[in-house]
């Protein structure tokens, strides 16, 4: 396992070098350098607002093709509650999960039937006490990897208790192991993902040693053949096992709702989330039991792999709820709980840390300060930093120069007697007066 | 070893500002390793300190020392004063207006809570002059 996984990359030939990446990542990942845009992978947390931000679509998640079903005797899906969001006119989730059978998988296992028993494994684990309160969310793997590189007084709130996702594909597994009597390694379960941060949970999870999803495949890239699919079904097999509770679980506010009690916080979108846990750290809210946080807009709906806009799918999500009962899905002995919970804490990795020396760190942030004052302050990303204090970091940290900056490249010309113009008029080293 | 030195205008004029300073003392400390729970405690503390002095003396000045092994922080403003420091110590006793008790504030916790979490705090007052605060909170 690689320590820091990442399901985001870059087409180098369609990335321009322009800034709006650098400036919109929340770890300051992102660096252009010699023209491209350059990931620092352990600062890198798969949230995908590169992807969503990038006007030239450089940014690309990565998942995987369709084709690899092939290389199973028995496949699974194992749709997230986002994908029954995409469609329009959509009056029964049976719909979706036969179109996915039409489409070559050989049964398909819901994730929200596995989001209502990890709901009930919280509300259990709330009403025991003994967890640092407010517990943490840990449903969507950016946020943890947020809190791990950048709030390290948050690691031990976060709820250790396996994802809806991994959940469903280990018990789907053991199901179809049992009843098919094949091998573990020739049933291929896929998850069907809004985002790439599950890819990234897959490949390098956290709080289990190995995950039992096969595959990742992306909402968009099913959803053409799979509505194909759903445009022909005369009669929909009744497959749907869960309730309001897993079906929700796509909406920011979801998994909290699910919890039956009041004192709890939902917030999504990077920057918002970013907040909250600022304030958390500084311990300002009051009485709250529950936070939860999603990396994108209106939780997993608005996820960079989906079709449809996020408030859209919303409303659709909650139309179709409608009918449904409570929650299917329940705990039936504490013991199952265990199987559940992670095998270890969040540890916090101290990326942001300019040196594991502290006395080191002083005099580089001692460095930073001195270099900051003679930067503009203008935050421009010219240099490929985000903003000037972020250039002065790297500075200090010897990964850019001073003359990086097209400002101090300018005095350092003029100065050397080479005229340097920005704005179509030739500079002559006095200042001009207009 | 010299520390780092930062002065940070704390602005009286809007609410929504205050926290903003600690908030990027916190930035930093993190980025020289400081241990979580003294970052915790510093940010506290100062995030009091800050609200204080925009409820109550529009706005001020936080100072801040950065040592390797403690910070040492001083709020200063020109306000009103406090006219009984020993009772302004009291948990729950609070001189903030109405309005900003709407928000949550006010409950008498600030300075209490600033004295909970530093190692060390002192506070010189003049009624009509202003108000220091001064705070020591060890590094590990």
């Amino acid at each position: 396992m690689e320590e820091f996984y990442h399901s985001v990359t870059l087409d180098e030939d369609k990335c321009k070098g322009c800034t709006n990446c650098i400036k919109r990542c929340p770890t300051q990942a992102i660096r252009v350098r010699d023209g491209k845009a350059r990931i620092i992978s352990e600062r890198c947390i798969d949230c995908g607002e590169c992807i969503r931000v990038c006007p030239h679509h450089a940014k690309r998640a990565i998942y995987d093709p369709l084709t690899k079903m092939d290389d199973y005797a028995y496949t699974i899906a194992l749709p997230a509650p986002t994908l029954y969001g995409q469609f329009n006119n959509l009056s029964d989730i049976d719909y979706v999960l036969t179109g996915l059978l039409d489409m070559g998988f050989d049964s398909v296992f819901e994730v929200s039937k596995s989001a209502e028993i990890i709901s009930d494994a919280t509300r259990r684990l709330i009403r025991q006490g003994g967890l640092k309160m407010p517990v943490i969310s840990t449903a969507c793997p950016a946020m943890v990897r947020l809190i791990r590189v950048r709030f390290p007084d948050l690691c031990d709130n976060v709820l250790r208790l396996i994802s809806p996702m991994q959940a469903a594909a280990r018990q789907a597994k053991r199901e179809a192991m049992a009843r098919t009597g094949l091998k573990k390694e020739e049933i291929g379960v896929f998850f069907i993902s809004p985002c790439p941060a599950k890819v990234t949970d897959v490949r390098s999870p956290i709080g289990m040693d190995e995950s039992w999803v096969d595959g990742v495949l992306a909402i968009s890239d099913i959803y053409p053949r799979l509505l194909e699919k759903m445009n022909k079904i005369v009669t929909p097999r009744p497959v749907a096992e869960s309730g309001i509770i897993g079906v929700s679980w796509a909406n920011s506010g979801g998994e909290s709702s699910a919890l039956i009690r009041e004192q709890y916080l939902a917030a999504d979108g990077v920057e918002n989330v970013m907040a909250v846990l600022e304030q958390l750290e500084d311990a300002r809210f009051g009485e709250l039991d529950f936070i939860e946080l999603n990396a994108c807009p209106g939780g997993c709906v608005g996820g960079v792999l989906t079709v449809e806009n996020p408030y859209v799918a919303k409303a659709r999500i909650q139309k179709l709820r409608k009918y449904l009962p409570v929650s299917l899905n329940h705990i039936e002995q504490e013991d199952d709980m265990t199987e559940l919970w992670w095998n270890c804490k969040l540890e916090y990795a101290g990326v942001m840390k300019l040196s594991d020396d502290l006395n080191e760190a002083m005099d580089m942030m001692a460095g930073i300060e001195r270099i900051v004052k003679v930067l503009p302050d203008l935050d421009c990303g010219s240099c490929g930093a985000p903003s000037c204090r972020a250039l002065a970091e790297d500075i200090v940290t010897q990964k850019a120069r001073l003359n990086d900056c097209i400002f101090i490249l300018r005095e350092e010309a003029s100065s050397a007697g080479i005229p340097v113009s920005f704005y179509g008029k030739e500079e002559t080293g006095a200042k001009e007066e207009t | 070893m010299t520390p780092i030195t930062k002065r940070y205008e704390v602005s009286g004029d809007d609410f929504t500002h205050a926290g903003e300073a600690s908030g990027k003392v916190k930035t930093l400390l993190k980025q020289i390793g400081y241990h979580p729970d003294a970052i915790r405690r510093i940010a506290i503390a100062m995030y009091e300190g800050e609200i204080n002095m925009v409820i109550h003396a529009n706005g001020g000045f936080a100072n801040v020392d950065i040592y390797p092994d403690r910070v040492e922080i001083l709020l200063e403003d020109t306000g009103p004063g406090i006219e009984d420091v020993d009772k302004a110590m009291e948990e729950g006793y609070s001189t903030a207006p109405d309005e900003v008790r709407a928000l949550g504030f006010g409950a008498g916790m600030g300075l209490p809570n600033i004295k909970k979490y530093t190692d060390d705090m002192r506070i010189e007052s003049a009624v009509g002059v202003g108000t220091k605060v001064y705070m020591t909170i060890k590094g590990q």
